[in-house]
């Protein structure tokens, strides 16, 4: 299901002396089954830009389309065009209140109006993509868990809606290395078999260069680059002029090919540049 | 024992009372006056216990800590150690207890019982140390974390103390609001001589301390300089811990035979041998 | 878009009312009170009228201010008046119609419950327009320290006062979050009847809770670690001066209940 933004403009507090323009003619497309990131500093206007593409803010002009639908246009079943499009916000583990982790699971799939049977088939669904046993989680109080166990019964509250798009804000936020992991290789692994197209909104270049196919960078609210981490990594000084930095690999490929190193330019991964090292030094070894 | 030690723990272990394995168990540490130390662990591991240890919030179940030679065991000394030993705590927002930012500075010395006309210069001047002087009449919701941080740290140096416990204070920070804080802590540290006890699960936070403490399973397993620490690229991985990006590439050079040296931490450290090892042919 | 709520009614500007101690702020309310009820005729009104005018205008609040707070109350006022109006038996008849029969006394008496009940929340609103929520509590606090003798707890009342307004604008953000995230489930708070409604408040308010109880107890460390053990032996950054200024509204008040007794002796 493709989302097209066009010319996406948001203010707060609209004809008051405290507007702000979060959104600044926003424009872009995503087309089904790509692992798009969406990258910025805090108040580079992601967060809202991420409420808007499921509906929860209104546009102050300009349009988000969903399957070539207006989300917001007036003979538009919005709660039918937001079942496609999954939102997890940050710290999502905050939002969980049933009993049991198989109940509020189940919440998002109810609120669908599916029978108890589809609901039953959801929740197990959703805690398999998230790598929680149901016979050992289902009935389990989601606050008897681990931080990063929440997160993932979040999560898995927002799958069992089987939107086809999956947007997440920040999902590794707080987490240690291990819950970390967890998260990104189930994202990675519900990306490539599902094929969910996947919108991560993340802080970490490092994440980003391990997972996304394309990056949006964005900066006071405008759209400042949009392509693969290819192209955004070899822009270290456009990135670093917006506050980002860019993963390590790609600054040690760019220190050493300032030096005269013969290198690639567009390195950003570790296991890229070890060829490239191990090369250059036995050349150097060679002579 | 050593009377100029800021912290010591001696064969210290820690149960909840619900719980059948101690968070902790038979942990013994030493740091000294003017010490940066990082205690790595993951989540569960242990490392928030022993800050609470350390802050006499809770008080061990065996062995002794010591915090500048008070032992946390004995009750009266609760407030003399709670003020030489100031926490920072992981929540920015619920470590915040004033409507007004030099309010908030103010709440240890009110408890403290420090008169009046002594609070105002000791706020003034904790507020310019964590650069936050511009805000001291601001409401503390309208601030970023990181400067809510800087409040808390604030609010901590004006008490006084010989050691700050940050309790994974960057965990839910931005990038720039972890840099802030972070900067704040080492300035501290280095011009005041301030002890710092720094709990993380951030390998590049562990990696600028003087020291690394690993903890897992409640146990300290590795400790070292961060260089030491982290050259055990396989150990770390196996205790679900990260490793500098230049650390874990160097160690997989190394295994291909490339002899860069031990104990690459950044990018410059890395190019540096780099240039050793293959120099240009025009530079040579 | 919470940012930019303002804490209760204060009106945060500078003056020399806003500058008055909270203690004789919240003193000379509750005497002001006192002589709404006493006044028995319309110059006693217009007294008053006066008076609260002449303050407004000191305060810098603008007189519309003080109107918007009886918005609330304006039915609890229009039936105030009605009922005195047709139910107060009197002697002078002035209108009989069907079942109404107005008289002299019941309008009168109508007159003034309205009027009394107008000035109560014009007093109130002029302490909490010109006291900010913290120096209100201060206040509080101080007035009410006395009753420590009989246990009663005023610090940690004035404490609880002092968190709760710090935490009102995290939890009220955090609402707004939980809303949002539960909509994005595809909960609806908007439609469907009051029980319905009222069910669908469940996944907002269990998350509100929970985390209003983590925060309560994570607060709790932190104060601790930072020393706090009661209000026993504690400073404070703040302390409250009397000023020449409190003793003048002091004056300014008593003179007003002065021509109010004097209304009731003479008029």
């Amino acid at each position: 299901m493709p989302i097209e933004v066009s010319h996406l403009t948001h203010c707060y507090s609209e004809g008051s002396a405290l507007r702000t323009v979060a959104l600044d003619d926003v424009s872009f497309r995503i087309e089904n089954g790509e692992f798009v990131g969406i990258i910025g500093h805090t108040g580079s206007g992601k967060s809202t830009l991420v409420q808007h593409l499921n509906g929860l803010l209104k546009p102050t002009s300009g349009q988000v389309l969903v399957d070539g639908e207006d989300l917001n246009g007036e003979h538009v079943n919005r709660r039918a065009l937001r079942q496609h499009i999954g939102l997890v916000f940050q710290y999502p583990e905050y939002q969980l209140f049933e009993e049991t982790v198989a109940k509020d699971i189940a919440f998002g799939p109810k609120n669908q109006g599916l029978t108890a049977a589809e609901i039953d088939e959801r929740v197990r669904y959703a805690m398999e993509c998230v790598h929680l046993d149901y016979q050992k989680y289902a009935e389990r109080s989601p606050f008897e868990l681990s931080g990063g166990q929440m997160r993932r019964v979040a999560i898995a509250g927002v799958l069992a809606m089987k939107p086809s798009v999956l947007i997440l804000d920040e999902p590794t936020a707080g987490l240690d290395p291990r819950g970390r992991d967890r998260i990104l290789g189930m994202l990675e692994e519900l990306h490539a078999r599902e094929n969910v197209t996947i919108l991560m909104v993340s802080h970490s270049m490092d994440d980003m260069a391990r997972l996304a196919s394309r990056l949006i960078v964005m900066s006071d609210g405008k759209v400042v680059a949009d392509g693969t981490p290819r192209e955004i990594f070899m822009q270290e000084d456009m990135m670093t002029s917006i506050g980002l930095d860019i993963p390590e690999a790609a600054r040690l490929c760019a220190r050493l090919r300032a030096k005269g190193y013969d290198l690639p330019a567009d390195l950003f991964r570790p296991e890229q540049l070890k060829e490239q090292l191990l090369r250059i030094w036995k050349e150097g070894s060679a002579c | 024992m050593r009377s100029d030690t800021r912290v010591q723990l001696n064969d210290v272990s820690y149960s909840y009372e619900e719980q059948a394995t101690p968070a902790l168990s038979d942990v013994s540490a030493v740091i000294e006056p003017g010490e940066f130390v990082a205690v790595l662990g993951h989540n569960g591991s242990g490392k928030s216990t022993m800050a609470k240890l350390l802050n006499a919030l809770y008080i061990p179940t065996e062995g002794n800590v010591l915090v500048c030679g008070y032992n946390t065991r004995d009750e009266k000394l609760v407030w003399e150690i709670r003020q030489r030993a100031g926490m920072i705590f992981q929540n920015p927002d619920n470590q915040i207890v004033a409507t007004v930012v030099k309010e908030d500075v103010a709440f240890g010395l009110e408890n403290l019982g420090v008169p009046t006309e002594e609070m105002l210069p000791r706020i003034e001047s904790a507020l310019s140390a964590v650069r936050m002087s511009k805000y001291a009449d601001k409401a503390p919701h309208l601030l970023s974390g990181g400067q809510k941080q800087r409040v808390a740290i604030a609010g901590i140096l004006a008490m006084e103390p010989s050691v700050i416990i940050a309790d994974e204070a960057t965990a839910m920070l931005d990038p720039s609001g972890r840099k802030e804080v972070l900067e704040t802590i080492r300035t501290l540290n280095r011009q005041k001589g301030i002890t710092v006890v720094w709990i993380t699960h951030f390998m590049e936070e562990a990696a600028l301390a003087d020291r690394v403490l690993v903890v897992t399973d409640g146990k300290i397993r590795l400790s070292g300089t961060p260089a030491e620490v982290f050259d055990r690229v396989e150990e770390m991985r196996e205790m679900h811990l990260d490793v500098p990006h230049m650390t874990a590439l160097a160690g997989e050079l190394r295994a291909e035979g490339m002899p860069l040296k031990p104990g690459i931490l950044t990018v410059d450290e890395f190019v540096e041998e780099v240039e050793r090892l293959c120099p240009l042919k025009s530079a040579t | 878009m919470l940012n930019n709520i303002t804490m209760g009614q204060y009106y945060p500007v500078d003056s020399k009312v806003h500058r008055l101690d909270p203690r004789i702020k919240l003193i000379l309310t509750i005497v002001f009170i006192v002589i709404v009820f006493m006044a028995k005729t319309f110059l006693g009104y217009a007294v008053i009228l006066g008076f609260v005018w002449l303050t407004a205008r000191l305060a810098n609040v603008p007189f519309r201010m003080l109107l918007r707070g009886l918005k609330p109350l304006r039915i609890i006022i229009i039936l105030t008046f009605l009922l005195n109006l047709f139910f107060t038996t009197g002697e002078t008849v002035w209108v009989q119609f069907w079942v109404i029969r107005i008289t002299k006394e019941g309008f009168l008496q109508a007159a003034f419950y309205s009027l009394r009940l107008i000035f109560l929340v014009i007093g109130t609103s002029l302490l909490t327009l010109t006291t900010s929520p913290v120096s209100l509590s201060d206040g509080i606090e101080i007035l009410l320290s006395p009753l420590k003798v009989i246990h009663f707890p005023a610090h940690e009342l004035a404490m609880m006062m002092t968190i709760a307004l710090r935490f009102i604008p995290t939890l009220l953000e955090e609402t707004d979050k939980i809303m949002k995230a539960q909509m994005a489930r595809g909960a609806d708070f908007e439609s469907g009847n009051l029980l319905s409604r009222a069910k669908a408040m469940v996944p907002l308010l269990v998350p509100l809770f929970v985390s209003a109880f983590r925060r309560a107890g994570d607060l709790a460390m932190a104060m601790e670690s930072r020393c706090y053990h009661g209000g026993e032996g504690r400073t404070r950054l703040r302390v409250l001066k009397l000023t020449r200024n409190d003793w003048i509204a002091c004056g300014a008040m008593a003179a007003l209940l002065a021509l109010i007794i004097l209304e009731g002796i003479f008029l």
